[in-house]
């Protein structure tokens, strides 16, 4: 059997501990000077795919574990955390600082890539912590045609296939696939490793091949429109009611019975 | 970037991997974890014996629940560099550009400058006010704002106008501001912002940086020199055993270790202890800066305006004042520092922070606005008397971490660029004429009393002093005005600093207790509110970085004395005496250190000095925005 070769899609987003707020125009979040670090959910995305070499849990072996970035300039800081953490190297698809690109063209640029670098699994996080869009991953197994196993909570590979447990509401499904494959990653995959000093400078030296989305052939042109951001409208209090009496009146008042 | 430790659950796992020497890797060892399998619950865990290598088997001790790996017995790593820097701040920012710059020059590029911070990216443990004198910026990088310098510096306000206010309750009486404090020529900045710029410079010049790792250990040769740093383990749980993700630190070993950590360094006040570095002079004392960042209304923006204030909200036998800044784009910094010598433990700098913003001098202008950025950092009031000796063998001590600070003109970031910069070129010196051997930077110590740090602080050497006396603040007031149009310094006393701050502390049975108003929501706020926006996290699972022997006992001494003076100076409720029946005094004492932003006040004014602030992992704490 061959050997995996995997495609981790990264997202340099607003680190989670960061409050956002919405800038003065009202279209978007403030970005500028607030601190941001890889989306959580792709950590989990490029840990399994280290542990999936590392514990050798597929026969065929992984051959290579590729980090793929869409996003302004910055976006490499997050590429070489993530061969830090173990992706051998990383491509770089560069947009303008500033300019967002929707689930449709990342899905589009990966189905280019997957076909350049013959990839057979794409494993990439769930959703981004900043749009929460959740596409992505089944974006590209719709235009590639193959199986998508999403909010993996758990990986194996056996006789039969790829074995994924997905998080559903109510517990957990487990689904069977064959290779190439697209899985999506959730949090109770695993933990993953931190980023150590000796890896990082070693990452340093790691390849980041850079290619633009014209260059693919994707355009990276929008087809939503952001109307306007707002925050949430802040708690209101509650009331107490005395005893059942009084919320059944309460309710009453309300028209909701 | 150790993002989503605490986010992800923690179903812990065990992985059998070998070879655990050299981390080149990324494997550690797990196989240990099956003595504490029989001690320790965990769900659904096998280990397989028979896949554990020999070499780091832990040999079996009977029926010790507390056997397990001892994570210091694993070799760590280590780097040969030629400088290592401490600290990302402006102090070691401007030592390590100043070292490339003379590499450079010099024709030796592989002359590696290594720079170690703790926090996750370069700027994010930074807070000051600030109105920064540009002459040490302008020294090093001169064309930092030139128009046609493609990457200068370009959010730094001009100051316009100075503004000294003495205020009452309900009123700010104008007062004559110092000379010393008059800001022409000086620049308004977000010194985050201007530190985050400097570290970018940094990488520019060649300076290898590396944000998100803390350095923990200092290391030391046969001799007793500094032979450079270690950084943190991480992947420690809060018992002290190595987790999953458990990752050696690593060892940087260089001929000269300039340290930058900032006010009251933790490896400093090591150093300070271990070579007796303030034999000859005063021990520091320190204030605490709280500070806010206001988005304002356009009409009560003035940019460039800088106001001071004195009086108000403090009580005359505590010295701080308070200020405002006018800055980029309808932004105002607003910030009251207190002085750490405060007497009375009831005080809280963080409510006498929140009730200054409630008088009308800087109601006025905060608002109809919204708050976006809290923090707090402690900083150095010793000034020239404080100064320790800067330099020990093979290394020396840069920027606030030594205290340059100036304390009438609130401005250290001049000095400490300074005192890295000639530290720079000292061991530049120093490195071209030796080739090996123990390394001793006299000609750093030499050229800071040459230089205009040593003039300026000898020349305000007795005014911070001055408030010590009977006459309290007003007594400040007056001799510093007399010292600041007239004197100047220069006079044959130099006044003592009354003692240590934490000594300073009287204990609540003496003192008026202060009662503070509950926050309005609008413009002050409850101290969690203020904690969520500094952007702090820490690993839930690591030791406690504020290390306290034992809790209880630390309990019993301090809180009949004291009644809780550890939740009141802490400014990110770190520290809580919670009501417990159980206990004889009535309560139990708990650090939430999760909420620590970094500032080091507790280190410095727990009156009986039992609390020691040791770094976290690396990345972790505030993650300040503008401040």
């Amino acid at each position: 059997m061959s050997a995996l070769r995997i495609l981790v899609p990264v997202k340099r987003v607003i680190d989670y501990a960061v409050k956002p707020r919405v800038n003065k125009a009202q279209t978007a979040i403030e970005t500028a000077g607030v601190k941001h670090s890889m989306n959580p959910f792709d950590e989990l995305s490029i840990e399994e795919s280290v542990r999936i070499r590392e514990k050798k849990s597929y026969a065929g072996g992984v051959e290579e574990i590729i980090a793929l970035s869409i996003g302004p300039p910055k976006s490499v800081d997050v590429l070489r955390t993530a061969m830090a953490m173990g992706a051998d190297r990383s491509i770089f698809v560069e947009v303008k600082d500033g300019e967002e690109v929707e689930p449709l063209a990342v899905g589009k640029i990966i189905r280019r890539l997957v076909e350049k670098e013959k990839i057979n699994m794409v494993m990439c996080g769930k959703q981004s912590i900043d749009d929460d869009s959740g596409q992505t991953g089944q974006i590209v197994a719709g235009l590639m045609g193959w199986g998508a196993a999403t909010q993996a909570s758990k990986v194996s590979f056996g006789e039969g296939g790829v074995s994924v447990e997905k998080e559903v509401d109510g517990g957990t499904e487990t689904v069977r696939s064959q290779l190439p494959m697209v899985i999506t990653t959730d949090l109770r995959l695993n933990e993953p490793r931190y980023a150590s000093l000796p890896n990082i400078m070693k990452a340093k030296k790691k390849k980041i091949d850079k290619i633009t989305a014209e260059e693919l052939g994707v355009s990276l042109e929008k087809r939503l429109k952001t109307l306007k951001v707002i925050e949430p409208p802040p708690r209101k209090g509650g009331g107490k009611v005395e005893d059942v009496d009084g919320m059944i009146a309460k309710l009453k008042e309300l028209g909701a019975i | 970037m150790a993002s989503s430790r605490s986010v992800t659950a923690s179903l812990q796992r065990t992985l059998v991997r070998r070879n655990p020497i050299r981390v080149t890797t990324q494997v550690s060892r797990r196989c240990f974890q099956t003595n504490s399998i029989l001690t320790r619950p965990r769900t659904g865990l096998k280990c397989l014996p028979q896949e554990r290598a020999f070499s780091v088997s832990v040999p079996r001790r009977l029926a010790d629940s507390n056997d397990g790996f001892d994570p210091k017995s694993i070799d760590r790593e280590s780097d040969e560099v030629d400088v290592c820097i401490i600290g990302g701040g402006p102090a070691g920012l401007s030592a390590a550009i100043r070292l490339k710059q003379l590499a450079n020059e010099a024709g030796n590029e592989d002359f590696r400058v290594l720079l170690l911070e703790k926090a996750g990216e370069i700027g994010a443990h930074i807070l000051s006010g600030a109105v920064i004198e540009p002459t040490a910026i302008n020294e090093l990088i001169p064309d930092w704002l030139a128009e046609d310098n493609e990457s200068r510096f370009e959010h730094a306000t001009p100051a316009t106008g100075d503004k000294m206010r003495f205020l009452t309750k309900s009123s700010a009486i104008p007062i004559p501001a110092p000379p010393q404090m008059n800001n022409h020529g000086n620049y308004i900045v977000s010194l985050n912002q201007f530190t985050k710029w400097l570290g970018d410079s940094a990488e520019e010049v060649g300076v290898e940086v590396y944000p998100g790792f803390a350095a923990s250990e200092v290391l030391y040769k046969p001799d007793g020199s500094v032979k450079g740093v270690a950084t943190n383990d991480l992947g420690i749980s809060r018992q002290g055993k190595p987790k999953d993700n458990f990752e050696r630190g690593m060892e940087f070993h260089a001929r000269i270790t300039l340290f930058a950590e900032g006010c009251h360094g933790s490896l400093t006040k090591r150093i300070i202890k271990k070579f007796d570095l303030r034999s000859e002079s005063q021990p520091q004392t320190y204030g605490l800066g709280i500070k806010e960042v206001w988005e304002v209304q356009p009409e009560k923006f003035q940019k460039g305006q800088v106001v001071h204030s004195l009086g108000y909200p403090l009580p005359a036998d505590t010295y701080g004042g308070g200020w405002m800044y006018h800055f980029g784009d309808n932004l105002v910094s607003i910030g009251l520092v207190v002085g750490l010598d405060y007497p009375n433990p009831w005080l809280s700098p963080y409510g006498e922070f929140q009730k200054m913003k409630h008088h009308p001098l800087y109601k006025s202008v905060l608002e109809g606005g919204k708050c976006i950025s809290y923090g707090a950092r402690a900083l150095n009031e010793g000034g020239f008397q404080s100064i320790p000796k800067v330099a020990f063998p093979g290394g020396a001590l840069i920027g606030d971490t030594a205290g340059f600070l100036n304390v009438p003109k609130i401005k250290g970031t001049h000095t400490a660029m300074k005192s890295g910069m000639l530290a720079a070129e000292a061991t530049w010196t120093a490195l071209g004429n030796t080739d090996s051997g123990t390394i001793f930077l006299y000609d750093y110590e030499d050229a800071l009393r040459k230089s205009s740090i040593w003039k300026e602080l000898k020349a305000v050497r007795n005014m911070r002093p001055s408030f010590h006396s009977p006459l309290k603040l007003y007594g400040g007031i007056m001799y510093s005005g007399l010292e600041a149009y007239i004197l100047r310094g220069k006079v044959p006393w130099t006044l003592k600093h009354k003692g240590t701050d934490y000594a300073a502390t009287k204990p609540a049975d003496q003192c008026t207790k202060i009662e503070y108003e509950k926050p309005d929501g609008k413009i002050s706020f409850d101290i969690l509110t203020s904690v969520s926006r500094t952007g702090t996290n820490h690993e839930e699972d690591q030791p406690v970085h504020l290390q306290v022997k034992d809790w209880e006992k630390h309990a019993q001494m301090e809180w009949p004395k004291y009644k809780g003076i550890e939740n009141r100076f802490c400014p990110a409720g770190v520290y809580e005496y919670v009501e417990d029946e159980a206990k004889d005094i009535g309560v139990r004492f708990q650090i939430n250190a999760q909420n620590c932003i970094h500032c080091k006040t507790c280190d410095i004014k727990v009156p009986d000095q039992d609390i020691n602030w040791q770094t976290p992992q690396g990345g972790e704490g505030p993650k300040y925005f503008m401040t």
